[in-house]
């Protein structure tokens, strides 16, 4: 079975890249890939003392997400969402096991509540309004091809909501890293509907390797962070071209996903 | 959307292994809370824990996910023949058409809790942690899978409580969309330090088992539990089976960790829940409350029952017998919500000993026997996540 949908807006922030408009331009071979370290965008959206508490995960989010609705052209409180992300902010995590592991065992309330998988997801409600259904998920490794998958599947069940992918990952501080390495600070946001415009996606499980890309830096990115296994499918649409991409999925399978620009 | 069949079903809790110890707890009003003696917590507060969950032993070949939050999931599936329900399905459709959804809030993260008690001189961790088969989110998804021989699309949800009837949502729509012919869903959260101080710092930890919708109530009580059903077509399925009827979900936008005072979010997914099963408030005889048992989460969720059912309809919340399970309080619930359909009853409430007069919805505190058709369960979580599921039984061959 095929699943399609088309993709109305885009948002993407990464190392080199603090817009979907300047990544494009990589992608699209116009301009050669200078790596250098994500600047996760200020949280402005979120009123003072939420926006003093946010993380990296929560700023990653928020801008790729806002990114792609401003691209859409839709007001981010109509949209459903799904938050897709290999794991809970790491900064956040590695806090309280330090904490836990110390004599002194008090956590700081705010801490734990931004421990939760889904802290992006609550300060994207408070931020936007948005009451909207709304999901976060994770695949480990293939955490965007499965919230790709998710999406895909809402805007089956109702072709006229808006749906916002966001997929985004920061990294760990150590020790953690080291068991769990993490490139750099990486979202993208997808906005998808079930209409007539922007370019048409359909997509279906298959046993194929995942589409790698040709720049070696940009591969070593793409296999770095989980949501820069979206790469290939940001290649696609930043070409304009038709044709197929298969993303990482689950037990040596990909996601395979047909564009039509 | 169109009924799916729940073909089998089980939880296993502080109230016991599989169904029948939960049957009883429900009928006899029995709480599983006792007072926390979990792992080196020293908190005045209850907990209910899975009894003899540290001497679960995983299979060999899947020892890398060795964890207390694997072994409550491994406990879990050995229940209520559901392993071999879901090895029918399997030979019905193939591995590859059968799917898993599973909600969790923390995985397994209290393996990395004790793995950073052990860190060496130069703060590493030990070389035994396997942060992707423990810690990980989607540990618990991918050891259900790799356990049952699945091959079909599996996902992790995680949005704290109300995780695992998320799960159930997300179910219902891949097989609505061809993605699955069954699935595997469920829930499943262990007792750690991070929840367990958590709540403290956030002061709803109660100092006695918790007591929802009481006058006095202060606070939860943290459980722990698997519970899983497996979800399958109506086609497939006798007519008069058990079955998910609509699923409903919003978000508060409102707070982190605070309900819309009003339950404004918790309304809309009631409200939706009802418009998915076709459904109106009228048709639902019991609601199992997401009922934590905080001063501020059951008077919010009492305004929403009231402004979509008035004092009409029955409602409890069974926490005060598993504690408050966080993601897999979903699961549980929806577990007791078919456990109340087919025997029919409405679970008490153990605990709640004087309703909190400025609660209006009709708060059963002995529960008892009772005709149910339709029954709505609600689980709402941090960042204002609300995911409410309806449930009954197939009325026609599909």
């Amino acid at each position: 079975m095929t699943l399609a949908a088309r993709i109305r807006g885009v948002g993407l922030v990464g190392p080199g890249w603090s817009s979907w408009t300047e990544a494009r331009e990589v992608l699209a071979g116009r301009v050669p890939y200078a790596p250098r370290p994500t600047v996760a965008p200020a949280p402005d959206a979120l009123p003072a003392t939420e926006r003093r508490r946010a993380g990296k995960s929560v700023r990653i989010a928020l801008g790729a997400g806002l990114a792609a609705a401003a691209d859409a052209g839709l007001a981010p409180k109509d949209l459903a969402t799904i938050f897709a992300s290999s794991g809970g902010d790491g900064d956040t995590l590695h806090e309280i096991c330090e904490t836990l592991a110390s004599d002194d065992r008090s956590i700081s309330p705010t801490r734990f509540h931004n421990s939760v998988h889904n802290a992006p997801a609550g300060y994207w409600g408070i931020a936007t309004g948005a009451m909207q259904p709304s999901d976060t998920v994770a695949a480990f490794d293939a955490s965007f091809a499965a919230g790709l998958l998710e999406a895909a599947t809402r805007v089956a069940a109702n072709p006229s909501m808006p749906v916002l992918l966001v997929s985004y990952d920061a990294p760990y501080p150590e020790p953690l890293q080291d068991a769990r390495p993490i490139m750099d600070t990486f979202g993208v946001g997808l906005v998808l509907d079930g209409g007539e415009a922007g370019a048409r996606i359909a997509m279906r499980i298959a046993d194929e390797a995942p589409t790698a890309m040709d720049d070696e830096a940009l591969d070593s990115l793409r296999r770095g962070i989980p949501a820069a296994r979206s790469l290939p499918l940001m290649r696609m649409l930043a070409r304009g071209e038709r044709g197929s991409v298969a993303l990482e999925y689950l037990g040596g399978r990909a996601l395979v996903v047909e564009v039509a620009p | 959307m169109r009924p799916l069949a729940i073909a089998a079903f089980t939880m296993t809790s502080c109230l016991g292994r599989g169904l029948e110890p939960a049957r009883a707890a429900l009928r006899d009003r029995r709480s599983g809370l006792a007072q926390c003696r979990f792992e080196t917590a020293a908190l005045p507060t209850f907990v209910g824990e899975i009894a003899g969950v540290d001497d679960v032993r995983l299979p060999e070949a899947l020892a890398r996910f060795d964890c207390r939050n694997n072994r409550a999931a491994e406990l879990g599936l050995r229940q209520d023949g559901f392993e071999a329900a879901v090895a029918a399905a399997v030979a019905r459709h193939g591995a590859d058409r059968v799917a898993v959804v599973m909600g969790t809030s923390t995985a397994g993260i209290l393996q990395t809790e004790l793995a950073y008690r052990r860190r060496d001189g130069e703060g590493a961790l030990p070389a035994d942690f396997d942060y992707r088969r423990t810690h990980n989110t989607f540990s618990v998804a991918d050891y259900v899978r790799e356990r049952l021989g699945l091959g079909g699309p599996c996902i992790a949800i995680s949005t704290a409580c109300s995780s695992s009837a998320k799960a159930f949502a997300t179910a219902a729509r891949w097989i609505e969309a061809g993605l699955a012919d069954a699935a595997v869903v469920g829930g499943v959260d262990t007792l750690c330090l991070t929840t367990l101080y958590g709540f403290d710092s956030l002061q709803l930890l109660s100092a006695s088992p918790c007591r929802p919708y009481d006058a006095d109530r202060d606070g939860i009580s943290i459980g722990e539990a698997a519970a899983y059903a497996l979800l399958v077509k109506a086609a497939d399925a006798p007519r008069g089976s058990l079955a998910l009827l609509g699923t409903g979900e919003s978000c508060d936008a409102y707070h982190m960790s605070s309900p819309h005072p009003e339950g404004a979010g918790a309304r809309m997914a009631m409200e939706g829940a009802l418009a998915s099963a076709g459904l109106h408030a009228k048709d639902i005889d019991y609601v199992n409350l997401h009922g934590t048992g905080t001063p501020s989460n059951d008077a919010a969720e009492d305004r929403a029952v009231m402004a979509l059912f008035g004092d009409l309809v029955s409602c409890s919340s069974t926490k005060g017998m598993t504690g408050h399970t966080l993601g897999a309080a979903g699961a549980v619930e929806a577990v007791v919500s078919l456990l109340a359909l087919e025997a029919g009853y409405v679970p008490g409430s153990p605990g709640t000993n004087t309703l909190d007069p400025r609660l209006r919805a009709r708060y059963e505190i002995h529960g008892g026997e009772r005709r149910l058709e339709h029954v709505v369960s609600n689980s709402f979580g941090f960042g204002g996540s609300n995911c409410s599921l309806a449930f009954g039984r197939l009325r026609d061959a599909a």
